[in-house]
């Protein structure tokens, strides 16, 4: 009777079953460690004589960050804006107004609405003008984080579903063309970097020739912080252009041709084919595939490692990179403070993404 | 003057085709040339790569097999031991994820849960508290662990009764995709310690557990958007039939979703595979994994390339056939989980 007893036990239960795998291992390894954290975040870990100590210190190690002697590091270094400065934060809050007008006139406006969009706006307007503010000085590891996520992912969408697109057209060789492009993903990030490394080496890489015909040959694109940025940029956008170019290929393919070709009969330009028809239709799948490439791209860590190990100075090092550091060195509070004010910026921009984007595409499609 | 013109519909005109082509050809390049260039510094001597720059192998310089010969009969078994650790570490993590990330997926889709608010909240004073008990008190955590459950089992039932608002799938399902946006970095220290208490630091266990929770979220989602795509009418003659619902899954619904398993699993496996940052923290030598060997040829004396070369050529080769043999599969299988997203 005990044998039988138990699958009909097991398939009443199934439900919880089925999801306690995975709600044991997210506990284990995301909720229990993040809860850990925060109590790290607010303590002091100093090794003494024969063991550890660790202090409550509570916002101290915050504070440190953003008002106090590692504010250079997280923030950066304050400096009278720039041109290009200013011009980022009118259209930051040119967009916000936008945003907000448009909520209050088309949403449907609720509580955690508004209440989400107090946290976001002002969240997204301090970052633009904390941008702005060091872009003279010296950016921190947040708007180096930040220039990461969004120039990269930008190149990447724009390149990606370029090449895509290319790619659904009449051509030869699509098989051929699409399993090539997608070789980079599989190429473990560290080697990535250490390939970049190789490649950009101006006296003995493979283009040295043409650095120096350009009188560059004594160029160090490592000791200057943009070039060595855009660089860190280009390798990680390598990485990943075939992520999106894969999922938007087949997109652009799922979609119906009977409507392309009814425009192409009544002689529609391919511009306003793509304008009309293809774009609308593949529309939510490139707000969800941006979504996917902007949470990872938070996490960029490999490639400044490896390729400019942080440096010049600390041009180049992304917030986990810093936190990173910061736990080599021991300053346990520290790294972990960093780690949260990550997670904190990556979800509040994340989750707006999610709000303002891909939910009000996806409902504009159907 | 017609070369930017079609000749006919769905066709194009020859100067469009060239551009086309030209972005593609250019593109293959810039895909391709990163990776010869991997390859043929394999093949260089020291003395090739620092008077170079020299491209072509009998032309330019004499190619070596030393590299070679150093990562596989000089280093022998530590090529080979981290190799083996991330051949094992990626394949049973991206079973672990993708095994409790489809059941979870499947449950979030066929079945309605209510959790309740009030016992999530227990669950987390239960856990803070225990969590004080070992670090300040420093009770043992087994200890500490256990009366923590059996805390938890007794406060849930004695607050059954109690109205509480309830949580629906939706808010499951959010809850562990945006696991995902947690950088590893916030998590791996705790995990370090937690993971030095059980003993398991340094052990393939270790990244196996940690990578199948980092992956779970891409699986839960891109099998939660396949598995609500596809029609129920099959399982639910099946389930008048009196078909348990494990073998529904088995037998009806794997079946079905089998392009979107093996994409995601492919995902899955290369995350896996090429993870760097939690492998550097949580192993040392024993479960050292691939990743860590490249970086490791950046030693005292500058970076090795020619060693490194080698490195990377043999980890990017088992990925690539496993796609080619897989390919099929990868467009169809991911495109449904970002359709629905």
């Amino acid at each position: 009777m005990k044998t039988a007893r138990l699958p009909e036990w097991m398939d009443r239960h199934s439900g919880p079953i089925f999801v306690l795998p995975a709600v044991l291992l997210i506990l284990a390894f995301s909720i229990f460690p993040l809860v850990i954290s925060a109590w790290l975040a607010l303590s002091q870990f100093r090794l003494g004589t024969g063991g550890y100590e660790i202090r409550f210190v509570g916002l101290l190690n915050f504070k440190k960050l953003l008002t106090g002697s590692q504010q250079f590091h997280f923030l950066g270094t304050f400096a009278e804006i720039p041109l290009i400065g200013w011009l980022i934060v009118a259209l930051v809050f040119g967009a916000l107004a936008v945003a907000a007008r448009r909520y209050a006139t088309f949403g449907r406006v609720s509580v955690i609405g508004v209440a989400g969009r107090l946290i976001s706006f002002p969240l997204i307007g301090a970052l633009a003008v904390l941008f702005a503010t060091t872009l003279g000085g010296q950016i921190g590891s947040l708007s180096t984080t930040l220039f990461y996520v969004i120039v990269g992912v930008t190149l990447q969408f724009l390149v990606g579903t370029g090449l895509a697109f290319l790619c659904t057209q009449n051509i030869r060789g699509r098989s051929f063309f699409r399993l090539v492009f997608f070789v980079p993903l599989m190429v473990t990030p560290v080697g990535t970097a250490y390939t970049f490394r190789m490649l950009a080496d101006t006296t003995v890489g493979p283009f040295a020739p043409i650095w120096r015909a350009l009188g560059l040959g004594n160029f160090a694109w490592a000791s200057d912080p943009w070039t060595a940025r855009i660089v860190i940029v280009l390798g990680d956008s390598w990485q990943w252009i075939p992520f999106i170019f894969i999922i938007m290929l087949a997109a652009f393919e799922s979609q119906p041709r009977d409507q392309v070709e009814a425009a192409q009969v009544d002689g529609a330009s391919t511009f306003q084919i793509f304008r009309d028809i293809t774009w609308p239709s593949v529309a939510p799948v490139a707000a969800t595939v941006v979504l996917i490439r902007v949470v990872e791209a938070f996490k960029i860590v490999d490639l400044p490692n490896v390729l400019t190990n942080g440096g010049p100075g600390i041009a180049t090092e992304s917030l986990t990179l810093h936190a990173f550091i910061e736990w080599r060195a021991l300053n346990l509070g520290g790294s972990a403070a960093i780690a949260y004010l990550l997670l904190f910026v990556a979800t509040v921009l994340c989750v707006s993404f999610v709000n303002m984007v891909v939910v009000p595409m996806r409902r504009s499609r159907q | 003057m017609r070369i930017f013109e079609p000749k006919a519909l769905g066709t194009m005109a020859p100067a469009t085709k060239l551009v086309v082509y030209g972005i593609l050809g250019l593109w293959t390049l810039i895909v391709l040339f990163p990776l010869y260039w991997v390859l043929v510094t394999s093949f260089k001597l020291p003395i090739h790569v620092f008077d170079g720059p020299n491209y072509l192998p009998f032309i330019d310089f004499l190619p070596s097999l030393h590299a070679w010969r150093y990562i596989f009969f000089d280093l022998g078994r530590d090529t080979f031991r981290p190799y083996g650790n991330s051949l094992i570490v990626a394949a049973t993590s991206t079973a672990l994820a993708v095994t409790a990330g489809t059941l979870a997926a499947y449950a979030l889709s066929r079945i309605e849960f209510r959790p309740r608010l009030l016992s999530i909240g227990v669950f987390l004073v239960v856990m803070f508290a225990a969590i004080v008990a070992v670090a300040h008190s420093g009770a043992d955590w087994r200890i500490a662990a256990a009366s923590g459950v059996a805390l938890f089992v007794l406060a849930a039932r004695a607050t059954r009764r109690l109205p509480s608002p309830q949580l629906g799938n939706a808010e499951i399902l959010f809850w562990m995709i945006s696991q995902r946006i947690l950088p590893p970095v916030v998590a791996v220290v705790p995990i370090y310690v937690m993971l030095q208490q059980v003993g398991l630091l340094d052990t393939r266990s270790a990244l196996v557990l940690t990578y199948a929770t980092v992956n779970l979220p891409i699986v839960v989602w891109l099998m939660y958007d396949f598995l609500i795509s596809i029609p129920r009418e099959l399982e639910e003659s099946a389930a008048i039939d009196g078909a348990s619902r494990f073998r529904i899954l088995r037998e009806i619904v794997l079946p079905l979703a089998k392009p979107g398993l093996v994409a995601t699993a492919l995902l899955v496996f290369i995350l896996a595979w090429n993870e760097y940052l939690l492998a550097l923290f949580l192993s040392t030598v024993k479960a050292q994994t691939i990743p860590l060997l490249v970086a490791a040829q950046n030693a005292t004396r500058g970076p090795q390339w020619w060693y490194m070369s080698v490195l990377i050529t043999i980890m990017i080769l088992p990925v690539i056939a496993l796609t080619i043999v897989l390919q099929r599969f990868i467009a169809k299988g991911l495109l449904l989980g970002a359709l629905k997203g």
